[in-house]
């Protein structure tokens, strides 16, 4: 009997996993041959899926960017020598050289195997955590220096305290997986290859606050994670690991999906809360803050999917062993993303103070097409463009924000010589035109007067003055926008403008049509 | 305003689904959801039923179908797909898949095709990044999609019409 691993996750299955996983069980059928094919979430290593594994006495052997049609021959080989073969899973150097805490598990096992998970060192923070007290939790996860892997980069073990000294009948965990961000899909990753841990984190944040209620609020235009979610809910819960007596310690907490329904700004947190309770998408103004008055008013810890993931190693291995990774005051890792026309995109989880070079070129590979870099943007779509020349910038978020630029979410989007910054630009404007909630003025209207405006510069209208107009209007979308939606959006605008400004200075064209 | 209880199906529908959540107003995205699931589009005279189990109004119902993308008003085509127009995409000349489409299916982003086959849509990011350009036919997620390949998916969904 030999076991094989094909993934499962959207990502391997947009390029053909399940019609590979059927060729398999199909070739076995006809050679009489007894596999036990196991569907587990992908290691990250996109750029390789269909990635295949097999078990045998040295370790797990992968095979890659397998096709239906090399089945045959991968079992006439034994799934030993073959073209697609390359060696042991845990030495290609792209896995390799990554320090995997939150992903250490992604693509090892079936996702929603309960036994599987605690087997690999799964459960151990949330043991940890029973035995603690609440405060003691929010100041191990302080202690850590984790700080909001959503943007933001707020400190998570004070969001926490705020949230555990508050005093009310009822408090809630909030996970934020509406992960709208062009170019992230970290998110995504966890939910769909080790949902578990993303479960484990929001169970310890529970019992640090004393919440019995939590939500995971997933985008709708991800149907996969909702399901593996759903399913790993469900296996917690009948694991006693959810639910009414939490590993017989008497405490409660139950969790639910909540569906959004495909509007951006539900990402922001109020808006995403307005969301949950079922309302419009649309911002609240802060204060009063979530961590006092949250979801239907109660004190409401809110935190993106990879922060709450971040901390079951943290419990379980100590908040000394978590910060001794990173730099400045950006501790431990972060997922980077590896996206756009980049050749080798995937998922690289390594501590801060790596460069985007390292990032880009070490494991990325360069651009796609082969043709040279001209822009990166960092950091979702309110993420700044930063020229080749800034390729040297360590990821930290001090060091972003001190060059115009933010680490955010940790998306990495990769653009080659043929990107015209101008019509990216003017996407920026278009894209928060099209997704505003509306509720504030700057961002409702700016978005679309930015339109216009980039659309004369481009058209050779008045150009120096229309210019000076865009910089103005940025301004006040940066100072007057309720929310990072319209408060951000002026990032990739302007960077755009300061470090290609031969792209808004070329021979008027034809209106972009669009 | 009459209170007279509406009887055509779709608001039959839409009540049976309220009540299934419970007829909580803080279900309504779930509600919404359930009834695009079953009907393939929310119908107008579902409002004003569900406004009423759910114990809102039809302003504040109408408000929740209109501002959310996901809602549709109309009845689409037998499949959707959707081109995911987000800046990685763009990196990976999206556009072209795009145009592409829209010529093959004689149509553009938002419609639908004559015979009623198919509605293209553009959307912002799908999370699939690392395999752009991306693109979403009826909840499943396909990679690496070029022109080309566009043509093999779409006429995947011509041959499966005809089966």
């Amino acid at each position: 009997m030999i076991t094989i691993y094909v993934p499962k996750d959207s990502a391997a299955v947009s390029v053909g996993a399940d019609s590979v996983a059927s060729a398999i069980a199909a070739e076995a059928v006809k050679r009489g041959q007894s596999v036990n094919i196991i569907r587990n979430g992908s290691r990250g290593m996109f750029f390789m899926e269909p990635l295949v594994e097999v078990a045998t006495d040295k370790g797990r052997m992968a095979f890659g960017s397998v096709t239906a049609s090399d089945v045959p021959s991968l079992f006439d080989a034994k799934f030993g020598a073959h073209s697609k073969a390359l060696g042991l899973t845990e030495e290609i150097p792209y896995l390799k050289n990554q320090e995997r805490l939150i992903f250490a598990r992604a693509g090892l096992n079936d996702p929603v195997a309960v036994e599987a998970y605690q087997a690999s060192g799964g459960y151990k923070g949330l043991a940890k955590a029973l035995g603690m007290t609440g405060a003691a939790i929010a100041a191990e996860v302080t202690e850590s220096g984790l700080r909001g892997r959503g943007g933001a980069g707020f400190p998570t073990g004070i969001k926490w305290k705020t949230v555990h000294d508050a005093v009310a009948e009822q408090k809630y965990i909030c996970c934020n997986a509406d992960e709208g961000d062009s170019g992230t899909f970290a998110d995504r990753l966890i939910m769909e290859s080790d949902p578990l841990t993303l479960i484990e984190g929001m169970t310890i944040a529970a019992i640090c606050v004393g919440a019995t209620e939590g939500y995971v609020y997933i985008r709708s235009e991800y149907p996969d994670a909702i399901s593996i979610m759903k399913q790993a809910i469900a296996n917690a819960e009948a694991a006693g690991f959810l639910g009414g007596n939490i590993c017989g310690s008497g405490k409660a907490f139950s969790l639910k999906v909540r569906v959004g329904a495909g509007a951006y700004i539900c990402g922001e947190e109020t808006a995403m809360l307005e969301s949950i309770e079922g309302k419009r998408g649309m911002v609240r103004p802060k204060p009063p803050i979530p961590a006092l008055e949250g979801l239907f008013g109660m004190p409401t810890v809110i935190n993106n999917v990879l922060s709450l993931a971040s901390v079951p190693a943290i419990l379980a291995e100590g908040a000394a062993f978590y910060k001794n990774y990173g730099m400045g005051r950006s501790r431990g890792t972060q997922a980077f993303q590896l996206a756009g026309n980049i050749k080798q995109g995937g998922l690289v989880e390594k501590a801060f103070g790596i460069t985007l070079r390292q990032l880009i070129e070490d494991f990325g590979g360069g651009t796609f097409t082969g043709k040279p870099l001209r822009a990166v943007q960092v950091g979702g779509p309110l993420g700044s463009y930063l020229p080749a020349s800034k390729l040297d910038l360590p990821m930290d978020y001090e060091t972003f924000a001190a060059n115009a630029a933010m680490v955010g979410h940790g998306g990495i989007v990769v653009f080659d010589t043929s990107v015209d910054m101008a019509k990216q630009a003017r996407f920026a404007m278009e894209f928060c035109a099209a997704e505003s909630c509306g509720k504030c003025t700057p961002c409702r209207i700016g978005s679309t007067r930015g339109v216009e405006v980039i659309d004369k510069i481009i058209a050779g209208e008045a150009r120096e003055q229309n210019l000076v107009l865009l910089e103005d209007l940025c301004q006040t979308m940066t100072d007057g926008s309720l929310c990072a939606m319209g408060g951000l959006t002026p990032m990739p605008v302007l960077s755009a403008v300061r470090d290609f400004p031969e792209d808004f200075d070329r021979p008027a064209r034809a209106q972009a049509a669009e | 305003m009459s209170d007279k209880i509406s009887t055509t199906p779709e608001a039959e529908l839409a009540r049976n689904i309220c009540a299934s959540f419970g007829n909580k107003a803080s279900e309504l995205l779930e509600i919404l959801h359930e009834l695009q699931h079953r009907h393939g589009f929310v119908p107008e005279a579902a409002i004003p039923a569900i406004a009423k189990a759910v114990n809102l109004s039809r302003a504040e119902v109408h408000g929740v179908v209109t501002f959310y993308h996901d809602y549709r008003r109309e009845k689409p085509g037998r499949h959707i797909v959707k081109i995911c127009r987000a800046e990685a995409c763009q990196s990976m000349a999206a556009e072209e898949t795009c145009s592409h489409a829209e010529r093959k299916l004689k149509v553009k982003l938002g419609g639908t095709t004559s015979d009623g086959s198919v509605t293209l849509e553009g959307v912002f990011c799908l999370g699939n990044c690392a395999l752009s350009p991306a693109v979403m036919i009826d909840d499943k997620l396909h990679g690496r999609v070029t022109p080309q390949r566009m043509d093999e998916l779409l006429g995947g969904l011509a041959r499966k019409a005809a089966e």
